[in-house]
């Protein structure tokens, strides 16, 4: 029987995780719509949502598929896209890494940029949660975010061609972003690391195999904690 | 057309992968103690990795061919200002999308 604070935790991550909606929605609809012009029948594009459900890297693969790219090749850019899951998983583990085993699983598999972004603000925010706590918090964020990603790709595939171009929707991925990122920049050394993160991605947007996010992001974490370290004294922890 | 054996093998293959970029800390490490330093750069992982995801779709969107639209950087950076002035996700999601599909309205594109 979870106790009532579990249970007010989760639906904290409901409420969290509902706005991503705005953004799984229409990029699962144009993963559905994108898949079926490529020739992907529903079951195919539904299933491509389900056992990989990492956005970037679906699109990644699709693109590459269509254009007959040697199946290796495929797998090591879109795994290269999904490379920054890693620091996810890295970075969630002080906070959940006291979970059983199968928990710790469903975690993992429902470690996207939105629940990761989420629950890693939020055990930031309040660090006094219980495991608990934290896990149903997750959970709770999962709901508006991951059977979405499936219902919307299924309801794309059908749409199929009748979503029209040009209306600026891909611009709706990095503007969810953007508006999470801001509220985030409590401190200068979130401010730094944002910053350079930023830059170095574009500076290194040259490398192949998206590394130029890698290197922006690791060059970012660098520098905030750099920052952080010297301001330690004065500002105090985060 | 895509060929069905190569299609699967993307899905199961490319699922297991990132399963197991995501499972790699998480089942690997459980609870042991992490270093200090390292717990000091997990901190700003987050905040360190959505700009140098969104950074180069706000210069060169792939919707224009890659080529800079002031529209878009003009909507993304009102909206990242928004959003740290007045610490709301809201706030910051409607002038950004204001600015992106009124402008686009307004402009005629």
């Amino acid at each position: 029987m979870p106790q009532p604070n579990v249970m007010s935790s989760f639906w904290r991550g409901v409420r969290d995780g509902l706005p991503f909606l705005l953004v799984v929605g229409p990029f699962a609809l144009l993963f559905g719509v994108i898949a079926t012009e490529a020739g992907l029948n529903v079951f195919e594009t539904l299933s491509f949502s389900v056992v990989v459900i990492a956005g970037a890297a679906q699109f990644t693969a699709l693109q590459l598929l269509s254009e007959n790219t040697p199946v290796v090749v495929v797998l090591a850019s879109a795994l290269a896209v999904n490379l920054r899951m890693a620091m996810y998983s890295a970075s969630i583990t002080p906070h959940l890494g006291a979970l059983p085993l199968w928990k710790r699983m469903i975690t993992a598999y429902f470690l996207v940029d939105q629940t990761y972004a989420a629950a890693a603000l939020n055990y930031e925010k309040h660090p006094n949660q219980t495991l608990a706590q934290k896990f149903a918090y997750f959970m709770g964020v999962v709901l508006p975010i991951c059977p979405p990603w499936y219902v919307f790709t299924l309801v794309g595939a059908w749409l199929g061609n009748a979503v029209p171009e040009g209306l600026g929707i891909d611009f709706v991925l990095p503007l969810a972003f953007i508006a999470m990122l801001g509220p985030s920049l409590r401190t200068g050394a979130h401010r730094v690391a944002a910053t350079v993160g930023g830059v170095a991605a574009l500076v290194f947007a040259f490398l192949p195999y998206n590394l130029g996010l890698i290197a922006g992001a690791l060059l970012g974490m660098m520098a905030g904690a750099e920052f952080e370290r010297r301001m330690l004294p004065q500002e105090g922890k985060s | 057309m895509i060929d069905k054996t190569a299609l699967w093998t993307v899905i199961v293959l490319l699922g297991l992968g990132s399963f197991g970029l995501r499972f790699v800390f998480l089942g690997v490490i459980g609870d042991r103690e992490l270093p200090e330093w390292l717990l000091r750069h997990l901190r700003y992982t987050a905040v360190a990795v959505i700009p140098a995801l969104v950074a180069p779709l706000v210069i060169w969107p792939a919707a224009t061919g890659g080529e800079t639209d002031p529209l878009r950087v003009t909507a993304a950076g009102l909206a990242l200002a928004v959003g740290a002035v007045t610490r709301n996700l809201y706030a910051a999601l409607g002038v950004g999308a204001l600015v992106m599909f009124g402008g686009g309205w307004l402009l005629g594109a």
